[in-house]
């Protein structure tokens, strides 16, 4: 009975354990979000950015509801009066975003996964790595195979052929004279028969190609890290590319995007950065390109009106009959921008990721599955919901509600 | 009795021309000349053939592995907040030429207008646009339009380099006037605040005044109404609240007054419930067969002479007296129209097209006989479309030649172009010192000016406008001036020294101190309309002193001789403001259904006497309608000549000949206009300073001359299955009222007489194939309520960038619409002039969930969709034509050139389209495409998509909103501009929808288009009903189905 009991108790314990551990994990998640959602544009949690640094923040304040009181709308705290406040008010000519929108308990959340958090490598994306998988590649092999089995049967077709001529000796028959194997007609049949296939293959697969531009990684007019922005400071994609959520383009920031972290960060001061080539890049020279572009001096007010724009290259380029529509995909498919786009957090500069072919889109379109249950859009199927229900069927793919279609992408 | 319904003679006689012309879908000569000396001597021998292949090949291999483009992605410099790239805004502005008022919505993509929508929010318009309404966003991108501030030495353009500088040059000449009178002459201004400003700016130059010109004159009615009612106005009509209409000469619902206003309110009363079917009663009296006598329900013709007879006998009919018609059949019908008249107890309605105020004065003692006057007719709301009085101008004119005008500003009007003695203007212009224009083209009257200082288009500016008294309609900038213009008010403002040196600001001011806040200024911005709390009607004070006068006057006929003349405005054209516009050139006339051109519209009777055409012969039918070649009469109207293709309209009076206005522009214009018809405004008669748009007494002869006039009505032809439209009197349908449904119960009882399942049984194919889980996309046309306008036409050519392939194009079958709205006439076989009815019937692809044409694609290029979508793929067709062959609605349209320009350069084109094509293809009208939509490259077949990029963006935003799709909340092009809801489309999966009920709770008129060759369209009609009491036979419905068996 006692041992019964023990073990009963086992299990009452690690539910008791995996509960809690789950909680707190599902917390510091959120916190995680919030922060990268929040305060990631302008504060690293270990260095200064637009804003300080966040590590050790509960322990400068002298209480937790000011700092709260702070970040829902910092001019309230100013007028406390508190010390502090008034000091680290002046930390950068850059105001904070009042976030009156935030809940005590995110706020919560938010510190404690600053109190929590230790450096470590960003981890690569789940959807990432999974289409970055290649394939086993045994075409090697099989070449090997062929050739070697080519080679045996023209040993095999000269023994025939000099064991007739051998037996037409014995018997007396009249030799042709021997032909070099160069001017061999059945050889040069052969061979001809091989290049043509050989090349057909080569041009056709080429022509194919043509028009794509998996891997093109231009210069850029201004050597703009991802990886800086995206990887190290976890800066949200939306925050830049909030088109990507609102309609066909993601957009690519307009230049006083730039300017709202830049006022204040000048100067560039992490790892070494590289170009392609390997050539290093003066990171502090890259922002002071953007600031002849912005028509900024540091130091003087901006005045937009100044500003010129920035010609960008274009890299992930659609031929013009394909309709995509980033808000489907990212809004209401709740797909990772990495899928299409590769680990763009630790691109130095940005390469095409995909070859955005049609059969690539399809793929991905037969195997995704539809945010069929989340969305109330999906309610109208009535019968795969059924199925669902039934166990006939667990999830809907893009395929099966007619995302492969013509008109899904061509009008 | 039997009624054949019949598109063209042809088909009316079964010819063999018509025969031979309708059996090649794809009219297309071999491109070598078969002579006998073979092949190498062609145009084209086989050696040039294979080496244009292999260089062909070689310079697309040397071109192919080339390095690719590279493009540039240039983001805003400051992003304004409501902007995003790739989404469309959306702002209410409202359409105004000249007096023509809509309320609208532009639609603006990455800061171009490229669509226009009506505004549901406006209680006149209730959503409902025009042909005109929706192509004017073209006008904005015409490469035509002024650019500059110019002076005009001897025709030319010289550029004034800034507004300041040509603001000087006005004061050096104003200065120099030395006080002689200013005049503003203007078309007509709705505008509340301009009429403030005008007031102003008149007032610093005494002696000056301000003109009213409108190009085709409603001075006959604002003076009867002045004498019959004390106000120089027009009153608010009520045609929904009319059970028996009369229309004298009036096309209300093309172009009369506010043809979008009346086509919503008239089809309140066309709409037909099947448990209790009534209908309201349109009577036509008309010399020329109008879209609205099209429309009606019974039709009768007189001599254009005679309008007044008629007018005055209706008079005499309501109010009892003797009736003095010689004509039997229009004498019964107008007893008939004033029996009905009378009986409506007030809900009845008389209309007229006259200019003469003795007519008009006619009309308004009919209404008050009749009770119309404070129902129908609503004095309390006047309607400022139209404010011209001709007398006016002719005082203008006289002044002008006496050298007593000092300086003349014009806006909007173009007397040179559209008065009958243009010539006598043009020479008084001459007298005028300083001559301005404010014109946005070098038109006809703007060339003879000393100056012009281009208007901006309406997208361009800001405004307001009040189409009818206390209802404002805002005009508000979509995109920043494309050129050097400037509002013309602005002009009036600086040269008149106001303290307001822009429009803009004046335009605020002036409302500011109306809506009281800034508030209630942005408001009417957003919903671009303010109207009164309350809608009020009443009834004005009648005074019918004149009308004795007005009877004696105009109730004898005119002297008249053998031929008459009528000029009437083209739905399309109108008075030829927008005759630049490649959209409505192209558009094809509801009636007559020729493009690009206007000609001389005669009766089948007219033809036979005059050209010895008899259409009842199958030889001159063909002779006639295959041919495009028309025979060319020559008209005489007091000494001027027009010569004139000549076009055949059963229900024309025997003795008219119908002639449109608004074709022969200068060339200044647009290069749309260039060899588009003649200008017939010169053959308008004015007498006693009355411009009366006919001519009683025109000499008639034939010539040996033929001229190509583009009609599109025999290129699409249905092999002889009349069935596609269904038609009947109400009184047939209230005695037989399962005539149409049997005909669908008859195709149950034969193919599904297992399951009752037409749809499923009726077919070899697997039944899962038709499982939509999803939506299920259906539309739902009701011929009852189309009036044939042709606004969808348009809409669709601007949604889906259809493109213009010109006249030449047109006459070779190679149009490109992908709505096109069929005419269908039903009358007596042996008798065509006497047409009983008129069917509207637009065709579009059917979306056929059982598709003919999607079988014989070799390489899948159309296909079906899960949403019942018959699918086109641009970039896999390979332009082998067997789906358009195949297609038994003849919707398909083949690409035979590069109209698009999509994959040539401009150069390569020359000579392979038309110059109007090559124009739209400059980079300033190609502003006007819609993003969305690919352009379609030559070789490869398009048709109509369902507008499935409005389909795929609002199943977006659903999703966006996680939630299903509503309901009305996509709408197609053709739909949303609908003026008269004709077009409902759907889901019709969701049993709630507009669509679903119409299919599910009308089945005594709805049918499918050919039901029987089970292609199962996703599109159904409503078969019409005319309110008339003829009652045909009915044909046994039921055929045996051992018959049907063999």
């Amino acid at each position: 009975m006692s041992k019964k009991r023990k073990a009963s108790l086992h299990i009452i314990t690690s539910f008791l354990m995996l509960f809690v551990a789950g909680f707190t994990q599902v917390q510091a998640q959120d916190g995680k979000a919030l922060f990268n959602a929040n305060c990631a544009s302008c504060h690293k949690i270990d260095k200064d950015l637009t804003g300080p640094a966040l590590q050790g923040i509960e322990d400068r304040w002298p209480s937790k509801d000011l700092l709260k009181t702070w970040i829902k709308n910092w001019p309230d705290a100013v007028k406390t009066g508190d010390a502090y406040a008034l000091k680290i008010k002046d930390w950068s000519p850059a105001a904070m975003t009042s976030f009156t929108s935030l809940q005590d308990a995110d706020i919560e959340a938010i510190l404690t996964y600053i109190r929590e958090w230790k450096p470590a490598t960003p981890a690569p994306v789940a959807g990432a790595t999974a289409a970055a998988k290649s394939e086993g590649d045994n075409s090697l092999l099989f070449g090997v195979i062929t050739l070697v089995l080519a080679l045996v049967a023209l040993i095999l077709l000269q023994v025939n052929s000099n064991l007739r001529k051998l037996a037409d000796e014995r018997d007396g028959l009249p030799v042709e004279a021997a032909v070099p194997f160069y001017k061999n007609k059945t050889y040069l049949a052969l061979t001809t028969v091989i290049l043509f296939i050989v090349a057909g293959v080569y041009i056709s697969k080429g022509a194919v190609g043509l028009g794509r531009s998996k891997d093109y990684q231009p210069e850029q007019p201004i050597y703009y890290s991802h990886k800086v922005h995206a990887g190290v400071n976890q800066i949200n994609c939306l925050y830049c590319h909030g088109g990507a959520q609102e309609g066909k383009h993601a957009n690519i920031p307009s230049v006083n995007v730039c300017m709202n972290c830049h006022m204040a960060i000048n100067e560039y001061k992490g790892e070494p950065l590289y170009t392609a080539d390997g050539k290093e890049v003066n990171g502090t020279n890259e922002i002071k390109k953007l600031y002849e572009y912005a028509g900024f001096t540091p130091g003087q007010p901006w005045d937009p009106s100044k500003a010129k724009p920035i010609e960008w290259i274009k890299i992930h380029n659609l031929p013009d009959h394909v309709y995509f529509n980033h808000a489907q995909h990212v809004k209401a498919g709740q797909v990772a921008c990495q899928t299409c786009h590769g680990e763009i957090q630790n691109m130095g500069e940005v390469k095409q990721f995909s070859d955005l072919s049609m059969g690539w889109c399809i793929n991905c379109h037969r195997e995704t599955k539809v945010q069929f249950k989340d969305n109330g859009f999906y309610s109208i199927y009535e019968k795969f919901h059924e199925d669902m229900k039934n166990g006939k069927m667990d999830s809907v793919t893009v395929e099966m509600i007619g995302g492969t279609e013509c008109q899904k992408c061509h009008y | 009795m039997s009624n054949k319904i019949w598109q063209s003679f042809g088909a009316l006689g079964k010819s063999e021309g018509h025969q031979a012309n309708v059996a090649d879908e794809f009219r297309e000569e071999l491109p070598f000349e078969a002579d006998d000396k073979g092949l190498m001597s062609a145009n084209a021998p086989r050696r040039d053939f294979l080496k244009y292949l292999g260089f062909s090949t070689v310079a697309a291999t040397v071109a192919a592995s080339c390095e690719m483009p590279v493009k540039k992605a240039i983001p805003f410099v400051s992003k304004p907040d409501n902007v995003i790239p790739g989404v469309a805004n959306y702002y209410a502005t409202t359409y105004v030429q000249d007096g023509d008022v809509v309320s609208v919505v532009a639609k603006v993509r990455d800061g171009r207008p490229i669509k226009i929508e009506g505004n549901d929010l406006s209680p006149i318009f209730q959503g409902g646009t025009s042909a005109r309404a929706q192509a004017s966003v073209l006008d904005m991108y015409d490469t035509k339009r002024l650019r500059f501030p110019a002076q005009i030495k001897e025709g030319k353009l010289v550029e004034v380099s800034t507004f300041d500088a040509f603001d000087k040059m006005i004061a050096d000449e104003m200065a120099k006037l030395n006080g002689a009178p200013v005049v503003l002459l203007t078309s007509t201004i709705t505008s509340p605040s301009t009429k403030q400003l005008v007031g102003e700016f008149l007032a610093k130059f005494p002696g000056s005044r301000h003109v009213t010109y409108d190009a085709v004159s409603y001075s006959g009615m604002l003076l009867a109404n002045e004498a019959a009612y004390g106000k120089r106005a027009i009153p608010s009509y009520h045609f929904d609240n009319a059970k028996v209409i009369v229309s004298l000469g009036a096309d209300f619902l093309g172009t009369w007054l506010s043809p979008v206003e009346f086509a919503k309110q008239y089809s309140k009363g066309r709409k037909i419930d099947e448990k209790n079917p009534t209908l309201s009663k349109h009577y036509q009296f008309e010399s020329i067969m109008s879209m609205t006598g099209a429309n009606a329900d019974e039709r009768f013709t007189h001599k254009p002479s005679e309008a007044g007879v008629v007018a005055a006998a209706l008079l005499a009919a309501v109010t009892g007296g003797a009736v003095n018609v010689a004509d039997a059949k229009l004498k019964a019908g107008l007893s008939k129209a004033a029996a009905d008249l009378k009986a409506a107890g007030g809900a009845a309605l008389v209309v007229s097209g006259s200019n003469d105020s003795n007519v008009q004065l006619i009309v308004n003692a009919i209404n008050e006989a009749i009770g119309a006057n404070g129902k129908t007719i609503n004095w309390a709301v006047t309607s400022n479309y139209r404010q011209g009085v001709d007398a006016d101008f002719e005082t203008l004119l006289a002044d002008m030649s006496a050298g007593k005008v000092g300086a003349l500003l014009i806006a909007g009007a173009n007397p040179a172009y559209t008065y009958a003695k243009a010539e006598a203007f043009k020479k008084a212009l001459a007298a005028v010192i300083l001559t301005v224009s404010f014109n946005t083209r070098l038109d006809e009257t703007t060339e003879l000016c000393k100056y012009v200082v281009p208007d901006h288009h309406y997208l361009e500016s800001w405004g307001d406008a009040e189409p009818k008294s206390g209802y404002y309609s805002f005009i508000q900038p979509t995109i920043a001036p494309l050129f050097k213009t400037r509002n013309w008010q602005d002009n009036l403002l600086k040269w008149s020294g106001n303290a307001t040196t822009e429009y803009a600001n004046y335009l605020k001011a002036y409302w500011m101190t109306k809506l009281g806040s800034q508030e209630n200024w942005d408001a009417a911005l957003r919903d671009g309309v303010v109207v009164p709390a309350e809608a009020t009607v009443a009834a004005g004070t009648f005074n019918g002193a004149g009308v004795a006068a007005a009877v004696a006057a105009a109730g004898t006929p005119a002297k008249a001789g053998t031929w008459e003349v009528v000029l009437y405005e083209k739905t399309a054209i109108g008075s030829g403001a927008q005759a630049s516009n490649p959209w409505l050139q192209e558009m094809p006339d509801p009636v007559t259904k020729a493009t690009w051109d206007n000609y001389a519209t005669i009766s089948a009777a007219a033809a036979k006497e005059l050209l010895g055409i008899d259409l009842t012969k199958n030889g001159d039918a063909d002779r006639y309608e295959v041919n495009p070649k028309k025979p060319v009469i020559a008209i005489k109207v007091n000494g001027k000549e027009m010569k004139l293709p000549v076009i055949i309209v059963p229900g024309t009076q025997k003795n008219t000949i119908g002639i449109a206005v608004g074709y022969g522009r200068s060339e200044n214009v647009g290069v749309a206009v260039k060899g588009a018809g003649q200008n017939a405004y010169p053959l308008a008669t004015i007498a006693n300073g009355v411009v009366t748009y006919a001519a009683y007494d025109a000499t008639v002869t034939a010539t040996d001359e033929l001229y190509e006039v583009a009609q599109n009505q025999t290129h699409n032809s249905y092999e002889g299955r009349m069935e596609v439209v269904k038609e009947t009197s109400l009184a047939t349908f209230k005695k037989h009222p399962e005539l149409f449904k049997a005909q669908r119960d008859m195709l149950v009882h034969d193919y599904a007489s297992k399951t009752g399942d037409y749809r499923n049984e009726g077919s070899l194919y697997d039944p899962r194939l038709n499982d939509r889980p999803g939506v299920h996309w259906g539309m739902s046309i009701d011929l009852n309520t189309c009036t044939g306008c042709g606004a969808c036409v348009v809409a669709c050519n601007a949604e889906n960038n259809v493109p213009v392939v010109g006249k030449t194009e047109v006459l070779r079958g190679h149009d490109m619409h992908w709505i096109r709205i069929d005419r269908y006439f039903v009358s007596d076989a042996a008798n065509p002039d006497d047409v009983k009815d008129v069917i509207f019937m637009p065709m579009m692809c059917q979306h056929c969930d059982n598709a003919p044409c999607e079988n014989v694609c070799p390489v899948a290029a159309t296909n079906h969709s899960s949403e019942g979508l018959n699918q086109m793929t641009y970039n896999r067709c390979i332009g082998t034509r067997y789906c358009a062959n195949n297609c038994p609605y003849k919707v398909r349209r083949f690409n035979w050139a590069d109209y698009t320009g999509a994959d040539s350069f401009a150069d390569n084109q020359v000579g392979h389209v038309s110059d109007v094509t090559l124009e739209m293809n400059d980079d300033l009208y190609r502003m006007v495409l819609n993003p969305d939509v690919t352009v379609r490259s030559r070789g490869v077949i398009e048709k109509c998509s369902f507008c499935v990029q409005r389909l795929q963006a609002g199943k977006l935003e659903a999703k966006k909103q996680s939630r299903p799709i509503k309901d009305g909340e996509v709408k197609t092009a053709c739909q949303s501009a609908c003026p008269t809801n004709a077009i409902e489309f759907g889901d019709s999966n969701d049993k709630n929808s507009v669509v679903r009920n119409m299919r599910d709770h009308s089945p005594l008129r709805m049918y499918y288009a050919l039901e029987q060759i089970h292609v199962l369209p996703n599109v159904n009609y409503m078969a019409k009903i005319r309110n008339t009491d003829e009652v045909m036979e009915v044909a046994a419905a039921h055929k045996p189905a051992e018959e049907a068996a063999h």
